[in-house]
């Protein structure tokens, strides 16, 4: 048992998965040299090479076709994105590319990319270097989303992440970067894309990913203060969602609340508050709620603990839903 | 504003069939021939109704995919473009499976899966043509890093247009090539129109090529009318890049012979009468048929046997396209994922 944050976590993670397979190549602006922004990648390029370890030009669509034609020709590239709005100069590649060339191919070319990027708010950071932008990914057929949110699943998610044969959006929560846990680097992980329960209640179901699982577990201990048995699930996976643990839940709960940073207009909220809605009708008491940021750009920094959910709004959420 | 047509052709060196013995003329011929014909009869059941969806054909600018593909070998790996069926043909695809895709079909390159813009084949180098112009520029970068990588000695070759060198994913693209100096030729097949807006309306430039120089890579301009000239210009750049002198960009000024789309198009008329004949006047199939028979090198009676054999091939694939099935619906959803 070691303890690690969740940034040495994801640097011993991508160092596995390079050992691992001499095919994982590296790519990514100042990730070589500087080892990153966040220093995820430190220290690889001095012990993998130059070739492993590519310092990138600023260039995203570059980044990842190039991407692209490594993958065709059999390597694994782990593209980094600097920040999450850095993605969206790439998000051609990603869309009309990435996500498509397998089915084109009728199978023949997989694309065993990941893109990882530091996603959400929480650092005082502005727009472009705070956002949420997985619901884009996850409409997107041909791309699995996956958000990390512990040490642990950071270790072993990358490194899983990096094995599986089909593209995918890693998603780091970067403001819990720094945060530590024990990490079992010897344990069986769970697989990639499933969700876990990691709190057991009665009264709520309350599901989190990336940085709001914190948050969400946080909301259940005040909640217990109150009465309030409150279960809550780490989704994980966002494309394919792994619903069944959530569905198995709310039958008992009868109350549903999902939490995400992204703005809840057609966020990862909106589809699960549909699939909830379709599947346990008969044992809802109340209507999925959905506590997300708003509908607006990313705020300023002064403005940003507005704008995030936060315990007070998740327990008022919870409030709504046992009021029902 | 009057249309202002196609900049008018500038060669750094004059086309030449010196040095070329018959084999190799009869190669560059094969390949434009096996074009030409490919691309008439697609053209042909496309206006007659029977091919689904859009087809850019690519007559007019066979001595482009001719040349630069005369100088690559199978591991060689190219990207392709929207108007990517001449790259596919002169690279060595075969007609039948081509013509399948082409009609929807399960023996098509894709099953039936990615139609007229998305044709690829692995066993020969092609990644494929690519429905978002400018896309296949930086997965050509990615295929000559994985070039260096293996260390076989194979190279990248990237195909664009004219309009596509005002795409960022070109210049992010080039200037990765340059930077990380990996084996890829850049071949703009400057045809003097991005879809139907003319060159000098879309860009201050006479010369694609000029643009290379911005990042610190070598260009030169050919005759993208003269199959010879495109094949000595590509070669050069192909030899650098397997000496490990990084990436070249090539010019090759051409021209299409029908529309952006189509055979007839939309039949709004953004070209003049004038400017069609006087590129047809320099046709490159016609240009290399009398230049080697009056310099007496291939005997006109062979350059005949290639069209009637070709003209056979393409009866043979259409037919075997016609007769495949189409995919069954159940496998809609399939192949999304590989799991």
């Amino acid at each position: 048992m070691t303890t690690l944050t969740l940034g040495k976590a994801l640097n011993m993670g991508l160092r596995k998965a390079m050992e691992d397979d001499p095919k994982v190549v590296l790519m990514g602006e100042d990730i070589g040299k500087l080892g990153g922004v966040f220093r995820i990648t430190d220290g690889l390029q001095k012990d993998f090479g130059e070739d492993r370890v590519v310092d990138t030009p600023l260039a995203e669509a570059g980044i990842l076709g190039t991407a692209v034609g490594l993958a065709m020709r059999g390597y694994r590239p782990v593209c980094e994105i600097q920040f999450d709005g850095f993605v969206f100069p790439a998000y051609n590649q990603i869309v009309t590319q990435v996500a498509k060339i397998h089915a084109r191919s009728r199978g023949r070319l997989p694309m065993p990319i990941v893109i990882r990027i530091p996603f959400g708010g929480g650092i005082g950071a502005v727009e472009h270097h705070s956002e949420s932008p997985e619901a884009y990914f996850a409409h997107t057929a041909g791309l699995k989303v996956v958000a990390v949110a512990t040490p642990a699943d950071a270790y072993f998610g990358i490194q899983q992440a990096i094995a599986s044969p089909d593209p995918i959006v890693f998603l780091e929560p970067k403001r819990r970067y720094w945060e530590k846990a024990d990490v079992d680097t010897d344990a069986t992980p769970d697989p990639l894309f499933r969700s876990r329960v990691l709190r057991a209640g009665d009264d709520l179901t309350l599901l989190a990913y990336g940085p709001m699982v914190k948050t969400a577990l946080q909301a259940a201990t005040a909640a217990e203060d109150e009465g309030r048995s409150i279960e809550v699930v780490d989704l994980r996976t966002l494309s394919p969602l792994d619903l069944d643990a959530v569905y198995e839940s709310v039958r008992r709960t009868g109350r549903c609340v999902v939490v995400h940073e992204a703005p809840t207009t057609l966020g990862l909220g909106a589809e699960i508050a549909a699939r909830v809605t379709e599947t346990c009708f008969h044992s809802l008491e109340a209507p999925v709620l959905r506590v997300g940021g708003y509908d607006t750009p990313y705020p300023p920094s002064k403005l940003e603990e507005d704008y995030l959910p936060d315990l007070d709004r998740v327990l008022d959420a919870v409030d709504r839903s046992m009021g029902f | 504003m009057e249309p202002v047509g196609a900049v008018a052709t500038r060669t750094d060196r004059a086309p030449s069939v010196e040095g070329l013995d018959a084999a190799s003329l009869l190669d560059l011929h094969r390949r434009m021939v096996r074009i030409r014909v490919f691309e008439t009869e697609a053209g042909r059941l496309m206006e007659s109704g029977d091919l689904p969806g859009f087809l850019h054909l690519y007559v007019g600018q066979e001595a482009v995919a001719a040349g630069a593909l005369a100088t690559l070998t199978d591991a060689d790996q190219i990207t392709s473009t929207h108007r990517g069926h001449g790259h596919a043909v002169a690279k060595g695809a075969g007609f039948r499976k081509m013509f399948a895709e082409l009609f929807g079909r399960v023996d098509g390159y894709c099953h039936g899966r990615g139609g007229s813009m998305h044709i690829n084949d692995l066993s020969i180098g092609m990644l494929g043509a690519n429905g978002i112009v400018g896309a296949g520029l930086p997965i050509a970068v990615g295929a000559a890093f994985a070039a260096r990588y293996r260390g076989d000695g194979s190279i990248a070759m990237t195909f664009f247009g004219d309009g596509a060198s005002n795409i960022g994913a070109f210049h992010e693209a080039a200037n990765m090539a340059a930077v990380l100096q990996l084996p890829v030729v850049f071949v703009c097949e400057n045809n003097g129109y991005a879809e139907f807006t003319a060159q000098a309306r879309h860009m201050r430039l006479d010369d694609v090529a000029d643009r290379a120089a911005a990042y610190g890579m070598p260009s030169e301009v050919c005759d993208g009318m003269d199959a010879v000239a495109v094949r000595q210009a590509c070669r050069r750049a192909v030899d650098r890049a397997r000496a490990g002198e990084g990436p070249s960009l090539v010019e090759a000024k051409t021209y299409r012979y029908y529309d952006h789309q189509g055979v007839k198009g939309l039949r709004k008329p953004y070209r003049t009468q004038e400017e069609i004949d006087a590129w047809k006047a320099r046709d490159a199939i016609e240009l290399l048929e009398a230049r080697a028979a009056a310099d007496g090198v291939v005997d006109a009676a062979e350059f005949a046997r290639v069209w009637e054999e070709t003209r056979a091939d393409a009866v043979d694939a259409i037919a075997f396209a016609r007769a495949s099935p189409l995919p069954d619906p159940a496998t809609l959803t399939r192949d999304v994922y590989t799991d």
